[in-house]
C-alpha cells in the first residue's frame, strides 16, 4: 500500500491544566489514503471538530504524531484547505475577490488570480455571481464560494467542518450532490466532519465514529457503495443498512462513559 | 446520553399567526411605517416648540429666564450678521476637529492592538479602564495649569474625554471579529501582521466607525466644557459671557445650535458609514 496522505498517530489532546484539565482526544490513530474521502461522525463533545482543527494547524496537541505526505504539521498552511461551518466570506469583498484573496496569499499574480477564481466559480456553478457581495448570496451560495476558495489554491487535502450544518435540508442536499460531483471528477483527500449520518454515508469512502469521555475513535465503516453516486442511492438497501449501523454505533459510542 | 433535540413541535401556526396580528401596531419591537415614525417625531418637536411659544407669549415666565422663540431667533440673526457667530463656530469646530482627530488617530491602533493581543491587553486595558473612571471635569483645573487657556487646553480636555473610551470600545469592536475570519487568514498562511491589516481591521471597521460617531457626540460636550471655564472665543465662551450680561436669548440660541450641530455631525457620520460599509450588512 502507498504511504498515506495524512497520518495521525497516537494523538492526545487536553484543554486546561491541573485539576481543571479535561482530556478531549485520547490516542487517535487515523490514516487517510491519497484521494480518500473520510468522514468523522459522533455526538457533540466527541472532539471531532477539535481533531479537524488540529489537522488544520489551528490548535496544538499534547503528544502524538501528525504528518501530511510524511512531513509533520506544525502550523496552518496552504497545503490544507479549510471550509468552516460559519460563513467566512469576507463581507467587504465580492465572491470573486474572496477567492482571489486566497490566491493572492498563495502568491499568484493578478491575472492568474482572476483566471483561477473565475474557473472555480464555474466549478461550484456560480459563474454569474462573481461580482456579488456575501450579503447578496444565500447561505448555500456562500458555502459554495467558500469551497471554491479552499480548492482554488490546490491544497493537498481539504478539511471541512460541518460545512453544510447551517443550511436548510433542501440546500444541504444540493450541496452534497455538488460536492460528490466535484470530488468524483477531481479527486482529493478530504477529511469531513458532520453529525449528519446520511450525509456521511453519501459522501464518504470511510466513516469514522468517535465516542465521548474522552473523545476517541470507536469504529470505522467502509462505504462500499459504488460511484458515481447520485441521490437515488440514498434509497438503496445497502445505503439504508449502513446508515442504520452507523447510527447504532454512534449511540453505543456515546453511551459508554469514562471508566476511571 | 446523546443530547438529542427534544423534538418539541413549535406552537401551532394559527396561534402564532393570531398573536402576530394582535401585536401589529404596538407591542415590543412591532414595526411602524417610516412616515408614521416621522410624523410622531416632528409632532413632538412641534409640540414642545408650541409650548415654549405659548409660555412666553402669555407671559407665564419672565423673558430673563426664558425668552421667546422670536427673541432667540432675532438674537442669533444679529450675531450672525455681525460675524460673532461665525467666529465662535470657527473656533469651536477647529478645536473639536483637532482634539477629536488626535484622540481617534491614537485610539484606533491601540484599540486594535489590545483587541488582538492578550499581552497588550494586559498592559493597557486595566490602566485605560482606571483612567476612564476619572471624571473629565476634574482634569479641567489641571489642564489650565498645564496649558493655560490656549487651544491646547481644549485639545487636552477633548482628548481625555474621548480617547480612553474610544480605546476600550475599539478593543471591543476588534474582539467581535469572528474567530473563524482569523482562522481563515491563518489557514492561508498569512502572518499576523497581514491578518491584522487585511482581515481584522477591515472586518472591525464598521464597528470602529460607529465608535467614532458615538464618541464624536461626547467630544462636543467636552469642547463646550473646556470653553465654558477657560476660553476667549468659541461657542462655550459666548455662553459664559452671555450669562454675565443676562442675555438668556443668546444662551438658549447657542444651546439649540449645539444640539443641531451634534445632530448634523451624527447624521453625516451615519450616512458616510452607510456608503463606506454598504456591503457589510452581515447576515
Amino acid at each position: 500500500m502507498n504511504s498515506p496522505k495524512l497520518r495521525i498517530k497516537s494523538l492526545h489532546k487536553s484543554f486546561g491544566a491541573g485539576a481543571r484539565r479535561t482530556e478531549v482526544l485520547r490516542d487517535i490513530n487515523l490514516d487517510l489514503a491519497d484521494n480518500e474521502f473520510v468522514s468523522l461522525v459522533g455526538t457533540s463533545g466527541c472532539g471531532k471538530s477539535t481533531l479537524l482543527s488540529i489537522v488544520a494547524g489551528l490548535q496544538d496537541f499534547d503528544s502524538g504524531e501528525l504528518d501530511i505526505d510524511g512531513s509533520p504539521i506544525m502550523k496552518p498552511g496552504l497545503d490544507r484547505g479549510v471550509v468552516f461551518q460559519s460563513y467566512t466570506l469576507l463581507p467587504w469583498l465580492t465572491a470573486q475577490q474572496n477567492i482571489e484573496f486566497a490566491l493572492k496569499a498563495a502568491g499568484h499574480d493578478r491575472a492568474t488570480c482572476r483566471r483561477i477564481a473565475l474557473e472555480h466559480l464555474d466549478l461550484v456553478k456560480l459563474p454569474h455571481s462573481a461580482n456579488l457581495y456575501p450579503s447578496e448570496l444565500s447561505g448555500g451560495m456562500k458555502q459554495r464560494v467558500a469551497i471554491a476558495r479552499a480548492l482554488s489554491y490546490r491544497p493537498k487535502m481539504l478539511l471541512m467542518d460541518e460545512p453544510f450544518g447551517a443550511l436548510d435540508a433542501l440546500t444541504r442536499h444540493q450541496m452534497q450532490e455538488l460536492l460528490t460531483q466535484i470530488w468524483e471528477e477531481h479527486r482529493l483527500t478530504v477529511l469531513f466532519v458532520t453529525h449528519d449520518v446520511e450525509e456521511a454515508v453519501y459522501l464518504s469512502d470511510r466513516i469514522v465514529v468517535m465516542g465521548i469521555g474522552p473523545g476517541r475513535i470507536m469504529r470505522t465503516f467502509d462505504v462500499d457503495i459504488e460511484r458515481p453516486r447520485r441521490e437515488e442511492v440514498m434509497e438503496s438497501a445497502a445505503f439504508m443498512d449502513l446508515q442504520r449501523n452507523v447510527h447504532k454505533a454512534i449511540r453505543e459510542a456515546s453511551r459508554r462513559p469514562e471508566m476511571a | 446520553m446523546p443530547d438529542e433535540p427534544a423534538g418539541k413541535a413549535s406552537p401551532s401556526d394559527t396561534a402564532t399567526g393570531q398573536a402576530m396580528r394582535r401585536r401589529r401596531s404596538s407591542g415590543i419591537g412591532a414595526p411602524i411605517a417610516r412616515s408614521r415614525f416621522l410624523i410622531i417625531a416632528v409632532a413632538v418637536f412641534a409640540g414642545l416648540g408650541l409650548a415654549w411659544w405659548a409660555a412666553t407669549g402669555l407671559d407665564l415666565v419672565k423673558p430673563i429666564f426664558l425668552p421667546s422663540p422670536a427673541s432667540v431667533a432675532t438674537q442669533l440673526g444679529k450675531l450672525w450678521a455681525d460675524g460673532t457667530l461665525l467666529t465662535d463656530l470657527e473656533a469651536s469646530i477647529y478645536r473639536i476637529s483637532v482634539g477629536f482627530l488626535i484622540a481617534s488617530v491614537l485610539a484606533i491602533p491601540i484599540g486594535v492592538l489590545i483587541g488582538s493581543f492578550r499581552t497588550w491587553e494586559a498592559a493597557i486595558e486595566p490602566l485605560v479602564d482606571f483612567i476612564r473612571y476619572m471624571p473629565v471635569v476634574a482634569f479641567v483645573p489641571l489642564s489650565i495649569l498645564w496649558a493655560g487657556t490656549s487651544d491646547v487646553q481644549k485639545f487636552l480636555i477633548i482628548f481625555i474625554g474621548t480617547f480612553f473610551q474610544q480605546v476600550l470600545m475599539i478593543m471591543d469592536n476588534v474582539k467581535r471579529v469572528p474567530a473563524d475570519f482569523v482562522g481563515l487568514g491563518r489557514t492561508l498562511g498569512l502572518p499576523d501582521r497581514k491578518i491584522l491589516t487585511r482581515i481584522v481591521v477591515p472586518s472591525a471597521m464598521p464597528g470602529i466607525w460607529d465608535t467614532l460617531r458615538i464618541s464624536l457626540g461626547w467630544a462636543w460636550t467636552w469642547l463646550v466644557l473646556a470653553e465654558l471655564v477657560a476660553a476667549t472665543s468659541g461657542l462655550g465662551y459666548r455662553i459664559t459671557v452671555s450669562q454675565r450680561y443676562f442675555q438668556t436669548n443668546t444662551i438658549i440660541g447657542y444651546i439649540l445650535l449645539l444640539g443641531i450641530l451634534g445632530l448634523i455631525t451624527d447624521q453625516v457620520m451615519k450616512a458616510l458609514g452607510k456608503v463606506l460599509f454598504r456591503q457589510d450588512s452581515r447576515s
